[in-house]
């Protein structure tokens, strides 16, 4: 039993026939012959694919290694190339409940770079205070290098105010960058409204390994991998064709058939929360259940440790997640949970069930029939220190 | 059975894991996260815990195809293993975090949550064995004398026991490295550990007088009461030590000093020659039996450190207090230091040695340094 879409979602069947059929032709997309020519016109068509699929004009669209790499492209190279122009630029703005690949290049910044990161806060719910970004902004405009504001949480699933940031980040003239990688394709992104937007393959059903930065002409970005300079001189590096075709696949048909699919999705998600919270005391929902992406389920078991609960699913057969990364292995509380201010034990007893275009019924109902078992046995086996 | 096998990301691990596979059990890998602060790369001396070594841990469990987790008990170890560490050299005796990880952490804290999360058992690298006798389960020696690690399993008691299992006590570590070659498991030229995990440059003192501070005190002549030096703290001093005393002069018969004594309450560390060192007489207390609890007197061996030699002796039991009246003399005997009582190849108990001394006539014995395991 798959309930781990939000890590990685099977290939969609569209993608892996495009990915499969361009990784039998030969061609460097940066050849002038006719086989590199082929290759071109296939990143080519890729790119306008995407750019029509998120509201963006074809050139917008940069391809990269993954979403982490777009994500750092936008943070890194946004802040030296602002700072760049004016050195008073300094200031960087990101909520507190960014993945990884935008917490991680924030940090960095400020620890090598000398920017002033200043962490947004969020509510309960995990969604972003806007007046604290708005009091930040209106402080110093002028010392804003870049607002990163990720489109929706990646652990909880909660769906930030984009649409208010962004026009709060335009009255201010400041660039905003979105990192839309659990986003896009489960609800509709208009990626026009921000100034960059990372996205990437696997996690729409397209390949691993491949990604997109949507950056808007006229945003300076300092390039991170200089080199050949494939993409508008920003990112350099060979074009994999196949993964783009595969990728700029998943994403049209993620579009043409969102409303069925995600409907779909979401009711199952409800139907595993309820059932869960019918069956098992002591069941908290994390996140904001109005505004939510529709296959995360993040729910804390009060007594439990979730390491003993992923084994004993693990063992059942169901597969699930933490939610959060865990770089050497040692599980820490979750960034986002402590930002919504959950008690750090609380955090530690979560676990997210995430569903996606190839979750079935039956999925749902192993699990609320193995759940409870494996949360009693873990109340049982308590909660180290 | 299901089983949680301990994976260190060393070989001796690996192999015990992957014939608790073989042998048809539901295996499942853990890597035990230890320090609060894993290192990423290896130091010059190799200690536990490092990410290197729970990535090797996971590529083992890859190739065993079992699933793997790492278990965070860092706290719990600092708690149990570090602190008592530091307490017990503060009161001037010479603890083996070693036993105390097995007894606190392997089998205490993983067996637990094991047990409580429906395992049968916990498997370790551990040369020993564990045998199902007529009046119970025991534990003896492994068949590789130099390899045995009985001596740091000393203090599991019965019920610990009962939920150990040790797949290599009848395997020579030779047999055990050309195994992990065989199965294809990468870590089989992986070097023994055998340095304290927690102090990865091996230097105990300087990591002793971080925690503890500096308590400077005299080195005195045990037999004439001359102050011959000075030191930063008696507690970095352990009973039978040579090196690091500073003595710039020898002794009046030229013979070597080694610390014959340490009294934290004074700050005094008490040198003198080697033959006060040698001791036939052991008290020990806070017993733990490896199994059925013994009545009044033991016959049998007994040893004070982990690759210490085994000497025949008496021990006598009374409750928790423990004598044991040895055949010939062994030396450097520090308080703290785990005595391990056998029973032939059975591991009987352990206790902790409070004061030793001697009662015959001296008996020369070649000296080994302290070590641990």
């Amino acid at each position: 039993m798959y309930l781990d879409h939000a890590a990685t979602t099977p290939m969609r069947i569209e993608a892996l026939a495009a990915m499969v059929e361009e990784l039998s032709r030969v061609g460097n997309p940066s050849s002038l012959h006719a086989s590199g020519r082929g290759a071109r016109r296939v990143v080519e068509e890729s790119r306008e694919l995407i750019a029509a699929a998120l509201g963006v004009p074809a050139g917008d669209v940069l391809f990269t290694s993954g979403g982490t790499e777009a994500d750092n492209l936008a943070v890194k190279g946004v802040y030296r190339a602002r700072r760049g122009q004016d050195p008073r630029r300094t200031r960087v703005l990101a909520t507190a409940i960014e993945h990884h690949a935008v917490l991680d290049p924030v940090g960095w910044l400020g620890d090598s770079e000398g920017a002033d990161v200043r962490w947004l806060p969020v509510d309960g719910l995990g969604r972003l205070d806007v007046i604290s970004l708005e009091s930040e902004l209106a402080q110093a405009p002028d010392e804003v290098a870049l607002v990163s504001v990720m489109w929706a949480n990646n652990e909880v699933g909660t769906i930030q105010p984009i649409a208010e940031v962004a026009a709060l980040c335009d009255r201010y003239g400041v660039p905003l960058h979105t990192d839309a990688v659990q986003a896009v394709g489960q609800i509709p992104v208009d990626a026009s409204i921000v100034d960059s937007l990372a996205l990437s393959g696997h996690k729409v059903g397209g390949p691993h390994g491949v990604g997109a930065l949507i950056a808007r002409r006229g945003l300076d970005i300092a390039p991170l991998m200089h080199g050949g300079g494939q993409e508008r001189d920003v990112r350099s590096g060979t074009l994999d064709a196949p993964a783009i075709v595969g990728l700029a696949s998943a994403i049209a048909s993620s579009m043409a058939d969102m409303d069925v699919r995600t409907r779909r999705v979401a009711e199952l998600r409800d139907q595993l929360v309820s059932g869960v919270m019918t069956s098992i005391e002591g069941v908290t929902r994390n996140g904001d259940p109005l505004r939510a992406l529709p296959g995360i389920a993040h729910l804390s078991f009060d007594g439990c440790e979730g390491d003993a609960l992923l084994l004993l699913l693990d063992a059942a057969g169901i597969e699930c997640s933490r939610g959060s990364a865990c770089s050497a292995g040692v599980p820490q509380p979750s960034h986002v949970l402590l930002a919504m201010g959950v008690e750090p034990l609380a955090a530690r007893s979560a676990l997210r069930f995430s569903l996606g275009h190839s979750s079935a019924a039956y999925e749902v109902a192993s699990l609320l029939e193995k759940l409870p078992a494996v949360v009693a046995r873990a109340r049982r086996a308590g909660v180290p220190r | 059975m299901r089983v949680v096998a301990a994976l260190s990301g060393g070989v001796d691990s690996a192999v015990a894991a992957s014939r608790a596979v073989e042998a048809g059990h539901d295996v499942v890998g853990i890597h035990l996260a230890l320090a609060r602060s894993p290192q990423s790369h290896r130091t010059g001396a190799r200690g536990c815990c490092t990410l290197e070594d729970a990535r090797d841990a996971r590529r083992v469990a890859d190739i065993l195809d079992i699933p793997f987790y790492v278990w965070d008990l860092s706290e719990q170890f600092a708690e149990s293993v570090i602190d008592d560490f530091v307490a017990e050299y503060a009161a001037g005796n010479t603890p083996n975090p070693c036993l105390r990880c097995n007894e606190k952490i392997k089998f205490t804290a993983v067996l637990d949550r094991a047990l409580a999360l429906g395992f049968d058992a916990v498997s370790t690298g551990h040369y020993a064995r564990i045998v199902d006798a007529a009046n119970g389960r025991e534990l003896h020696r492994a068949v590789d004398p130099d390899k045995d690690q009985s001596y740091v399993l000393g203090v599991l008691d019965e019920s610990q026991l009962a939920g150990a299992m040790f797949p290599l006590g009848d395997s020579l570590k030779s047999e055990v490295r050309a195994e992990a070659a065989l199965r294809g498991l990468l870590v089989a030229e992986k070097p023994d550990s055998h340095d304290i995990c927690f102090i990865p440059d091996g230097d105990t003192g300087a990591w002793l007088r971080d925690r503890l501070g500096d308590a400077p005190g005299d080195i005195v002549d045990v037999e004439s009461g001359a102050a011959l030096g000075h030191h930063d703290g008696a507690f970095a001093f352990t009973v039978g030590q040579r090196r690091g005393l500073g003595l710039g002069r020898p002794a009046a018969d030229g013979a070597r000093r080694y610390v014959v004594g340490v009294d934290i309450a004074s700050s005094t560390v008490l040198v003198g020659p080697p033959v006060l060192l040698d001791v036939d007489l052991i008290h020990a207390d806070r017993p733990r039996w490896c199994g059925r609890v013994p009545g009044g007197i033991v016959e049998g061996t007994v040893q004070i450190r982990a690759h210490g030699d085994p000497v025949d002796a008496v021990v006598q039991i009374n409750d928790a207090d423990v004598v044991a009246s040895l055949r010939s003399t062994v030396r450097g005997v520090a308080p703290g230091q785990a005595l391990v009582i056998y029973d032939g190849t059975r591991v009987v108990g352990s206790a902790t040695i409070t004061r030793s001394t001697r009662t015959r006539a001296h008996v020369p014995v070649s000296a080994t340094g302290p070590e641990s395991n």
